[in-house]
C-alpha cells in the first residue's frame, strides 16, 4: 500500500455546513471518498490510501485540478483507493464536494 | 484422541452411543444423571440428511426435558459441497442444527462442543461453534479453509502465506490459531479422565457469549470485543 | 453522515441490486431517520488487511444503525458486496454482533439485515467465522426476546457460506430475483468437485438452484420482492408483523418441514423437477417471469407459507 497526502491553500471555503459526507465503494477500479469539513477555511487536504505504487503524479494532477475547480477550502479528504482510474477519481471527488455544499 | 477413547474414557460402565453413516448419537452415564452425546466422526462431511438427524437427536434431548448436558464431539470435514444439497436448502438445515443447540442451551441443557478431529466452515459453525463452550483435545484441527485454497483465493503465493501464518492468527487454519481467537474456550488434557474434565467446564460456564473476550485477551482477535462494545455504547447515547 | 445522495434514492426506481450498502439503508428507512453507529469518519478499519496489500474501507463494509420505520424504531445493518465481496472479516462481524447485542437493551420493533455477502473473508477467516457464530447465538436471544429479526436478499454478493447460515438463523427472509442464498458457492463445488458436479459458468443454472425464486417456492425466504427499495421496505415491514415465535414448537416444526423437502424433492436433479412436483404447470417458464406472474405461481402452490423457521 501507498500513502499520498497532498496539502493546498484555497482562496475560498467550500459553501455549505454539511459536516462530512461519503461516497463510493472501494472495489476493483473504484474508490471511496470521505469528506470532513475540519480544516482552517482556506486549508484543503487530500489523503490518499491506495494498492497502486508509483502514480502519486497522476494523483498530484488530479487532486491539483479538483482543488482549482472546486475550491474545498475546509476539508479534508480521505481515499481510499482500489485502483481507480484517473476520471473516476475526479468524478467522485466532485460528487463528494457537491455532497458537502448540499 | 478418537472417539472410541473418548467414549472409553466418559463413560467407563458403558452406553448407548452409536455411529452411522459418521453421525454420532446416543447417551451415557454423567455426574448424577445422563450426558447426551450428538456429534460427526471420521472427517464426514455434513449435508442436509446429517443435519436433520443430529437436529432431531438435539430436539429429542429438549424434549425430554432432564436439563442434561449435552456434547457435541467433532471430527468433520466442511459442509457437504454438492448441488443436492444447495438445492434442497444446506443453509436451512445447518442453521436448524445450531438453531436446536442454541436453543437446548438457552432450555437449561448445558452444551459442550469438543473438536478432537478436523472440521471447516458450514459443519464447524452448525455444531461446534453452536455450543456455549468449545473444547478441543490436543491434535484437534478446526480450520475455516486450508492454506493452498486460500492461497487460490487470495492469489498470494503459498510459501508466503506459510510465512504469515506464523505470525497471524486470525487467518491461519490450526487449533492454536482458534484458540487465540477465542472460538476454542479451553484444550483438554488427553491424559487425563474427561468426565471431571466436561464437569469443570458445566460449573465454570459464564453467562453471555465470552468469546470476542477472550479474543482479546488472547491477542488473536485484537479489535472485535472494543468494536462490539462501540456499537453498543453509540447506540446507547442519545 | 451524508452518503450517495447524488445517486439516485427515490426507494420505488432505486434498484436494490445496483445500490450501496448505504443508499439500500437510506432509502429504505424513514426519511432523514438514520444515525449510523460507528460511522466512516471513526475510521474502525480492518487491521488485517494491509497484510495483505489490499485496500481497507473506513466502515469494514458494513453499515450499522438505528432508524425507522414507518414510525417504529428499528436497527439496521447492512453489507456492502462491493467490498471484499461483502465478507465478514473481525470489525465487520464485530458490528453486526453489537448490533444485535444492544438490540436486547433497546428493544426495537425489529432488527433488519440487508445481507450481501459471499461468507468469510478469508484474509481473516478465523475472526470471520467466530464472528458468524457469535453472530448467529445474537440473533436466537433476539428472537428469543420476542424482537423480530428480518433477512433481506437481493444484493451484488448474494448470500452465500456463514451468511447463509446467519439467514437460516432469522425470523423471516425476503429475497429478489437476484438474491442467492446457499452455502458452497458455484466456484467453491465446482472447485472441490468438479464441473460435473456443478458448473460455475451455467449461471442459469446457479440461478436456478440457489436464486429468490427457488428459495420462495421451496419456502426457504418467506417474501418475493421486484428488485426495488420500495419493494424491499414493503416486505419487510409485513414480515415484521408475522415474525414465528423463537420456542420448542417453531424448531420442531422447522424439523418437520425440512425433513418433508427432503423427503419429497431429494430424488430431483434439478430445481426445474422440484417445481414440477410442486404443481408449477410450466417449470422451465419460472426463470423467465416477472414478479407479478411469479406471485401468481406463489398463491397458486400456496403450500410455502409456514411459521416453521
Amino acid at each position: 500500500m501507498e500513502s499520498l497526502t497532498f496539502r493546498h491553500t484555497t482562496k475560498k471555503p467550500l459553501p455549505g455546513s454539511v459536516p462530512n459526507a461519503i461516497t463510493g465503494v472501494v472495489a476493483s477500479g473504484n474508490l471511496e471518498v470521505l469528506l470532513e469539513r475540519v480544516l482552517p477555511p482556506d486549508a484543503c487536504e487530500v489523503a490518499i490510501e491506495t494498492p497502486i505504487a508509483g502514480y502519486g503524479d497522476v494523483w498530484e494532477a488530479v487532486v491539483a485540478d479538483f482543488v482549482a475547480r472546486a475550491q474545498p477550502g475546509g476539508l479534508r479528504i480521505s481515499i481510499n483507493d482500489g485502483g481507480a482510474r484517473p476520471d473516476t477519481v475526479s468524478l467522485r471527488l466532485l460528487q463528494g464536494a457537491r455532497l458537502m455544499e448540499a | 484422541m478418537t472417539l472410541a477413547e473418548i467414549l472409553t474414557s466418559m463413560f467407563p460402565d458403558g452406553h448407548d452411543v452409536t455411529v452411522q453413516d459418521g453421525l454420532v448419537s446416543g447417551t451415557g452415564p454423567f455426574a448424577d444423571g445422563r450426558i447426551t452425546l450428538v456429534g460427526i466422526d471420521g472427517d464426514t462431511p455434513l449435508g442436509v440428511d446429517g443435519a436433520l438427524r443430529l437436529s432431531r437427536s438435539v430436539l429429542d434431548a429438549i424434549r425430554a426435558g432432564d436439563r442434561a448436558p449435552i456434547l457435541v464431539a467433532v471430527d468433520s470435514d466442511s459442509q457437504r459441497m454438492s448441488r443436492r444439497d444447495e438445492l434442497l436448502g444446506l443453509n436451512e438445515c445447518l442453521a436448524h442444527l445450531a438453531k436446536a443447540l442454541l436453543l437446548a442451551d438457552r432450555s437449561g441443557h448445558p452444551t459442550i462442543g469438543l473438536i478432537y478431529g478436523h472440521s471447516a466452515a458450514g459443519a464447524f459453525i452448525a455444531t461446534a461453534l453452536a455450543t456455549r463452550v468449545l473444547a478441543a483435545l490436543p491434535g484437534a484441527n478446526p480450520s475455516v479453509m486450508d492454506l493452498p485454497s486460500v492461497a487460490r483465493v487470495t492469489k498470494l503465493p503459498l510459501d508466503k502465506l506459510n510465512d504469515m501464518a506464523k505470525t497471524t492468527p486470525v487467518f491461519a487454519p490450526g487449533l492454536d490459531n482458534m484458540v487465540a481467537t477465542g472460538a476454542v474456550h479451553v484444550v483438554l488434557d488427553s491424559e487425563k479422565p474427561l468426565p471431571r474434565q466436561i464437569r469443570d467446564l458445566i460449573a465454570d460456564l459464564e453467562p453471555g457469549d465470552v468469546r470476542d473476550r477472550l479474543g482479546a485477551e488472547r491477542g488473536g482477535r485484537p479489535a472485535a470485543h472494543d468494536v462490539a462494545r462501540a456499537v453498543i455504547d453509540q447506540a446507547g447515547r442519545r | 453522515m451524508a452518503g450517495d445522495r447524488s445517486a439516485r434514492t427515490d426507494p420505488d426506481t432505486l434498484s436494490w441490486y445496483e445500490a450501496t450498502a448505504r443508499q439500500r439503508v437510506t432509502a429504505l428507512a424513514d426519511p432523514s431517520s438514520v444515525r449510523e453507529f460507528l460511522p466512516p469518519t471513526e475510521r474502525r478499519m480492518s487491521p488485517h488487511l494491509p497484510l495483505f496489500d489490499l485496500p481497507r474501507a473506513f466502515d469494514d463494509g458494513i453499515v450499522v444503525g438505528e432508524a425507522t420505520l414507518d414510525g417504529a424504531p428499528v436497527l439496521i445493518a447492512a453489507q456492502e458486496g462491493r467490498f471484499m465481496g461483502g465478507a465478514f472479516g473481525e470489525i465487520h462481524g464485530a458490528k453486526l454482533v453489537g448490533l444485535l447485542r444492544v438490540a436486547l437493551e433497546l428493544k426495537p420493533k425489529a432488527v433488519l439485515i440487508l445481507f450481501d455477502t459471499g461468507g468469510v473473508r478469508l484474509q481473516e477467516a478465523n475472526a470471520g467465522e467466530t464472528a458468524i457464530a457469535e453472530t448467529m447465538r445474537a440473533i436466537v436471544d433476539v428472537r428469543a426476546a420476542g424482537i423480530p429479526v428480518i433477512g433481506l436478499i437481493g444484493g451484488r454478493a448474494g448470500c452465500y457460506g456463514g451468511g447463509g447460515l446467519i439467514a437460516g438463523t432469522c425470523s423471516r427472509l425476503a429475497v429478489s430475483e437476484g438474491g442467492r442464498i446457499s452455502v458452497s458457492g458455484p466456484e467453491v463445488i465446482e472447485t472441490n468437485k468438479g464441473a460435473e458436479e456443478f458448473d460455475s459458468r451455467d449461471r442459469a443454472l446457479v440461478w436456478r438452484t440457489m436464486g429468490g425464486k427457488h428459495r420462495r417456492l421451496t419456502g426457504g425466504a418467506d417474501a418475493f420482492c421486484a428488485d426495488t427499495v420500495s419493494a424491499f421496505r414493503r416486505a419487510a415491514l409485513d414480515l415484521i408483523g408475522r415474525a414465528p415465535a423463537f420456542d420448542l414448537d417453531t424448531l420442531e416444526a422447522e424439523q418437520a418441514r425440512l425433513e418433508d423437502r427432503i423427503a419429497r424433492f431429494g430424488d430431483c436433479h434439478d430445481a426445474t423437477d422440484v417445481w414440477r412436483r410442486l404443481g408449477v404447470n410450466d417449470p422451465e417458464a419460472v426463470p423467465a417471469m416477472d414478479t407479478d406472474a411469479f406471485d401468481a405461481i406463489v398463491a397458486r402452490v400456496g403450500e410455502m407459507d409456514h411459521d416453521a423457521r
